[in-house]
């Protein structure tokens, strides 16, 4: 693995690309710290993906098929005629540079093949060359050149630098989405065998286990079994959870990252206590070790996977008989949930429209896919006054918010998350308009690029959001980032260590876990952490 | 290849299409062929072409509903959403795109990164920057008013709204040169506009580093043919004056599909009626289809209502998945020994068990 450099020593960027020397002119080197590992045999083998072998992007050779161009030819003329958003977007880009500035990776790295219009001209560039007039005839001069196996290299490297955060896309003035152009090209290098294994392995382990981690059935309960060990000795109450039980009302789906490790683990003994808590007033859930996963690296790989690893989740439904599905905190889940799973998989007609059983709330929002976000659920409960809360023991924590890309730009929820936050803790304190809700800036390691190996690439990536983050630090005093994303509570916590690392990270069903007031706990001494509450720091821990 | 060729060689492109009409008419006098054969070839190829661009783009299908969110989403009635920029139905999608087109909203958003990292300290901010959107609406909005103008020279009688927008554009009464009279008509706003837009949205391409790293030729050539096309107006209009009245002739029987050519026309008008021939032929195979193509963009012409509404994908084909049968039969022992309820129990084969371990 790469030594990641200093932070003073990253942040000397500049964002001025070469003046001489065009872009067709300069090959990059796949430098380790940026670059992540390739993807392995057994993870292409397991779920049937093209040309499985091992492989090292530093390598010289990638041990690509024989007919590779001719596959990658076939692939893109297909997805031409698949995407009417694909063939636009390779045409009426005008390269005004809107854009430019707007990619986290561009903003942390000056790297200027990491403006999204350059990215996506990485691949333009191939398409004109194949498949327009003028750049058949006039090669370079219509900005089209040939597939080289240095080309596909190049476009390797960028589109496995782009996070798919959509933010380049709000600004573009004819919504060309870099994230729709990574996806195509993503799908492309798959035709070949060109996966990172941080995808590929969760690919696999998902399609096998119902998870991206892998986690077996028996380990998946012996985890919520730990937290609800964890969970008594805090609150004194046992809140055993129900696992795969046919006949409940709702079916409860999470990203697998909240059972595996913290501070993600925090957010899911929250859901624990929540649900918990609903129990005597009518709640009836059950959560699953088949559909153990809520987001997913399919999507990262190509459609087809997302819809392979997706169908899990309307199959357990049916087969546990549940009326609805809930889903937790996490990122590209939901957009997959929004934008893709109805389609994917649906209809999902032996569901029905979710209700919530506590306040009869009916989420009409949610009328054909079923599914209702946790947020929403808790939101609708707390305006409902059905949460006895005392934000109180949260006043240790100066808290903001950080819109996660796919939330934000792919669904837009946006106000439920503030309206929880601030009635499970006193101070909260936004970041500047530019970086926050549908202008969010991405954790810089989305998309399937929180591998380990890339570390100075993701810190890169994250620098806007860091650096606003430290903007409230210094002028609020804010120590706590809070999110509703199982991949920021994974990686946010490494970023602020490396750019600010006074301020933690937690989900925001954590809050309200330690906001919730239950009837006939012990006094509660510490929050979900087993840190002091305010004002408890001298009680015993018992 | 950097900035410098592509400006050469766009450059030296548009020279080369002033000089033909120049050499073509003032040396051979090859009138039909500039004033006739060639607007009309050029009118087909723009109708044509856009028409097969935009039926091609058609073809492809929209699997997946997937607008780009910029605002609250439709949730409970105590959550204030935003209809237009994440719009929940036709109405919003409507509203949307009409301000997407007609006001460049998205460009609107614009901001510049200010990247300081000096004296310890990093800064990074993202300021006020609306040139672009400011440029690009100037350019758009002067050219449709200048094409708008021009039908006093293919109508007659000149209709009423061409009357409104001359005395609008030219409320200036200024002349072009510094006194008044002689005949010199008074200056246009949307003349003044336009060129300083183009020359603008050229020089930015030179200027911002990153703007210049990604502009290929094919971004300075339409920026130099309608500097040309402007110029040669604006020559025709202010200092060579052509004869009106034989330009007009011309004019409307194209249009009324029964050319003539008259005679004493200057030059300098085929030079502009070839420019602009050249302009809209190159049209369909260019950047400049972004104007259709800003109509179908997926990301901004459907609502975000996947949720509520079914959105069927045409293509959609089976898939092969992991089901729990398969699921169950790999982890039935685990699930069992801890607790996990099961659809099939383990088919008792336990005694032969116990003689393998032998």
């Amino acid at each position: 693995m790469a030594d990641t450099p200093k932070p003073d020593e990253l942040a000397k960027i500049d964002h001025t690309p070469p003046v001489f020397r065009g872009w067709m002119d300069t090959q990059p080197e796949i430098r380790p710290g940026i670059a992540c590992y390739g993807s392995k045999s057994k993870d292409l083998k397991y779920v049937d993906m093209p040309n499985p072998r091992d492989w090292s992007p530093f390598d010289d050779d990638w041990k690509l098929p024989e007919n590779w161009e001719e596959t990658i030819h076939e692939g893109f003329k297909d997805r031409l005629g698949r995407f009417r958003s694909f063939k636009l977007f390779m045409d009426i880009c005008v390269r005004c540079g809107a854009c430019a500035d707007k990619c986290h990776f561009f903003i942390g790295s000056g790297d200027p093949k990491n403006m999204p219009v350059m990215r996506a001209e990485l691949l333009r560039s191939i398409y004109r060359k194949k498949f327009t007039v003028g750049g058949k005839l006039l090669g370079r001069l219509a900005g089209a050149r040939e597939l080289t196996e240095d080309a596909l290299k190049e476009l390797w490297y960028y589109l496995y630098q782009c996070t798919e955060c959509r933010r380049c896309s709000l600004f573009c003035p004819y919504g060309i989405d870099m994230a729709e152009i990574t996806i195509m090209g993503r799908e492309l290098t798959n035709l070949v065998g060109l996966n990172i294994d941080w995808i590929a392995a969760p690919v696999a382990n998902c399609y096998r286990t119902g998870n991206h981690l892998g986690i077996q059935p028996h380990a998946y309960k012996d985890m919520l079994d730990f937290f609800t060990d964890e969970i008594e000795d805090i609150t004194g109450l046992r809140m055993e959870q129900d696992l795969n039980r046919k006949g409940a009302e709702i079916l409860f789906i999470t990203p697998s990252g909240d059972v595996f490790a913290d501070p993600g683990t925090f957010t899911c003994m929250g859901y624990m206590m929540l649900f918990h808590y609903l129990k005597s007033l009518g709640l009836d859930i059950t959560w699953s070790t088949y559909a153990s996963e809520g987001g997913n690296f399919g999507y990262f790989t190509s459609h087809e996977m997302a819809k392979r690893l997706n169908a899990k989740m309307y199959a357990e439904a049916k087969r546990l008989g549940v009326k609805w599905i809930l889903g937790g905190e996490c990122g590209h889940m939901w957009r997959v949930l929004n934008q893709y799973m109805d389609t994917f998989n649906g209809p999902a007609d032996f569901l029905e429209e979710p209700v919530s059983p506590i306040t009869g709330t009916r989420f009409e929002n949610a009328k054909t896919t079923k599914m209702t976000h946790i947020i929403e659920f808790t939101a609708d409960l707390i305006k409902n006054n059905k949460l006895k809360l005392d934000p109180s023991r949260n006043d240790n924590l100066k808290v903001t918010f950080h819109d996660s890309c796919n939330p934000a730009r792919g669904m837009g929820i946006l106000e439920e998350p503030r309206y929880v936050i601030k009635n499970v803790c006193n101070n909260f304190y936004e970041m500047p308009p530019s970086t926050i809700r549908e202008q969010t800036f991405c954790c810089g390691s989305g998309a399937g690029l929180n591998a380990g190996e890339n570390m100075e690439l993701r810190m890169r990536g994250g620098l806007p959001r860091a650096n606003a983050v430290k903007f409230v630090h210094e002028k609020h005093d804010v120590n706590m980032l809070a999110c509703i994303c199982a991949i920021d509570r994974a990686v946010l916590p490494n970023l602020m260590e490396y750019w600010v690392p006074e301020v933690d990270v937690t989900g925001v069903h954590e809050m309200v876990a330690n906001a919730l007031v239950f009837e006939g706990e012990k006094k509660r001494t510490t929050d979900l952490r087993g840190e002091p509450l305010p004002g408890m720091e001298d009680e015993e821990d018992v | 290849m950097n900035f410098i060729i592509s400006i050469l060689f766009s450059g030296f492109a548009v020279s080369t299409l002033i000089l033909i009409p120049w050499v073509g008419v003032g040396a051979f006098d090859l009138r039909v062929l500039f004033g006739v054969i060639v607007p009309y070839a050029a009118m087909a190829t723009f109708f044509i072409g856009i028409i097969v661009r935009v039926i091609d783009w058609g073809k492809s299908p929209v699997p997946f509903r997937i607008p780009t969110t910029a605002g609250q989403e439709w949730s409970f009635p105590w959550i204030k959403s935003n209809p237009i920029d994440n719009p929940r139905g036709t109405g919003g999608v409507i509203v949307r795109m009409i301000l997407e087109v007609l006001l460049f909203r998205s460009l609107f958003r614009n901001t510049r990164l200010e990247y300081r990292n000096a004296d310890g300290g990093l800064k990074v901010d993202y300021e006020w920057e609306k040139w672009l959107w400011l440029a690009a609406l100037a350019f758009h909005w002067s050219f449709l008013v200048i094409f708008l103008r021009h039908f006093r020279f293919f109508m007659e009688p000149i209709p009423s709204f061409v009357h409104l927008l001359d005395s609008l554009d030219g409320f200036l009464q200024m002349g072009v040169l510094p006194f008044n009279g002689l005949g010199v008509p008074c200056v246009y706003i949307s003349d003044l506009l336009m060129l300083a837009a183009v020359t603008y949205l050229f020089f930015r391409r030179l200027y911002i580093p990153q703007v210049r790293y990604i502009s290929l030729p094919a971004d300075y050539f339409p920026l130099f043919l309608i500097l040309a096309l402007g110029l040669t107006g604006v020559l025709m209009r202010y200092f060579l004056r052509v004869d009106i009245t034989a330009v007009k002739e011309l004019a409307i029987g194209l249009f009324k599909f029964s050319p003539t050519v008259p005679e004493g026309i200057g030059v300098i008008f085929y030079i502009h009626l070839f420019i602009l021939s050249v302009l809209i032929a190159y049209f369909p195979f260019s950047k400049l289809m972004h104007f259709a193509g800003v109509f179908l963009s997926p990301t901004r012409n459907l609502s975000n209502n996947n949720r509520f509404v079914r959105h069927v994908n045409p293509w959609d084909y089976p898939v092969q998945t992991h089901t729990y049968d398969e699921y169950e039969d790999e982890f039935r022992e685990r699930m069992i020994e801890i607790g996990l309820p099961v659809e099939k129990q383990i088919e008792p084969k336990e005694e032969p068990k116990e003689e393998e371990k032998e």
